[in-house]
């Protein structure tokens, strides 16, 4: 019998995956080990997944601004600064659709981390939102430690940027997408205006996620 | 009689001069602004965007037809030099900051004539000749 179950527990287990596929949702991304513990005095096998680690800045308004800001939010994270001459014109062109497509939406936020906070001042971002046509609390522009903030990048599983004497900095101008529980579960070039379309309908299917998923 | 097949002759060839004089400005015309499409892609598009509309108040659109056939002789500056300080183009100030494109003359001819026959704007040819004068202008 016990056999039996170890055989069976599998057979369960990847029915209860490719269950959640019956309607849509959203692949997770990042490293995930399966961790065993103790609940009830059963043996419960658990899956971890890759989460983003706690952060501190500070957005446009001066505000401090933790990952527990966002608890119980979805949001769209994305790296940038406002001296930018090549591709960060072109992401924020297209994450203004995102913020306008949501703006309204309590539980969706947009992050965009500064990677040069020397320059990227408080004041600096306020006057970059106020051009960019921002208001409220929506989108955030957030500055800190320079080294927290190439580190996290890490977290977000985007190229960590790197000084360049033409370019000022190079980093990719990717879009990531961060559910509930602080997993990822989409990437997207945000040079794309396509896949920031697609972007926009997945933040609306990872909103409709059912709540057993989402837990 | 033979005066006037003469005269006709000569009014067609003069005829004929005159349409392959136009034809290959218009030639010129396309070479230039078919070039200039691509580097606008390539140098341009990112900031002021595919249809020349800018970015809300952080750079300005190059749509403003006024404003591009007013200055059309500052712009050649713009692009090889950049652009600091406050300028205002259709009603709106903005303030950003565009870098040097280091584009050659003939590019900046190319991409001129690009910019300033999309988006609305006929500033017609805008050649090598004309750049190079207008960049001596530079302040
Ligand atoms: C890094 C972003 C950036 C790039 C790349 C860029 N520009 Fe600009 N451009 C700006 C900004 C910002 C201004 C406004 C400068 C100011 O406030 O003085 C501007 C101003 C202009 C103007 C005058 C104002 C207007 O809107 O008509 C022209 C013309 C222009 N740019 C053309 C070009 C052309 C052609 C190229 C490509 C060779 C180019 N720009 C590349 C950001 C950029």
């Amino acid at each position: 019998m016990k056999k039996l179950t170890g055989l069976l527990l599998p057979v369960l287990m990847i029915a209860a995956c490719t269950s959640n596929h019956t309607g849509k949702t959203l692949p997770i991304y990042g490293e995930r080990e399966p961790v065993t513990k103790a609940l009830n005095s059963q043996q419960v096998t658990d899956t971890v997944y890759h989460t983003i680690p706690a952060f501190k800045f500070i957005n446009q308004f001066g505000d401090s601004i933790t990952d527990k800001s966002l608890n119980g939010k979805i949001y769209v994270a994305d790296f940038f600064f406002t001296s930018c001459p090549s591709i960060c014109p072109i992401m924020h062109r297209n994450m203004l659709n995102v913020y306008n497509a949501f703006k309204d939406e309590k539980d969706i936020n947009i992050i965009s981390f500064s990677i040069d906070p020397k320059h990227d001042s408080v004041a600096v971002l306020k006057k970059y939102a106020d051009g960019l046509g921002i208001s409220g609390n929506s989108w955030w522009l957030l500055q800190g430690d320079k080294m927290a903030t190439y580190d996290l990048s890490k977290s977000f599983l985007v190229t960590t940027p790197k000084e360049d004497e033409k370019e000022k900095f190079i980093h990719d101008g990717y879009f990531i997408l961060i559910d509930k529980q602080k997993r990822i579960r989409g990437s997207y070039d945000g040079t794309n205006e396509e896949q920031v379309k697609q972007l926009i309908e997945d933040i609306k299917t990872l909103k409709a996620e059912p709540a057993e998923t989402a837990k | 009689m033979k005066k006037l097949a003469a005269i006709a002759f000569l009014l067609t060839a003069m005829g004929c001069f005159i349409l392959s004089c136009q034809s290959s400005e218009d030639i010129e015309f396309k070479r230039h602004y078919a070039g200039g499409m691509l580097l606008y892609q390539t140098h341009c598009q990112n900031c002021h965007g595919k249809n020349g509309e800018g970015l809300s108040a952080l750079i300005p659109p190059l749509t403003d037809t006024n404003y591009i056939s007013k200055n059309r002789h500052k712009l050649a500056c713009f692009v090889q030099n950049g652009a600091n300080g406050i300028i205002n183009v259709s009603g709106k100030f903005y303030e950003g900051s565009m870098p040097p494109s280091g584009l050659s003359p003939i590019e900046i001819a190319k991409v001129l004539t690009y910019v300033g026959n999309s988006f609305g704007n006929k500033t017609g040819l805008i050649n090598l000749n004309q750049v190079q004068k207008d960049l001596k202008e530079c302040k």
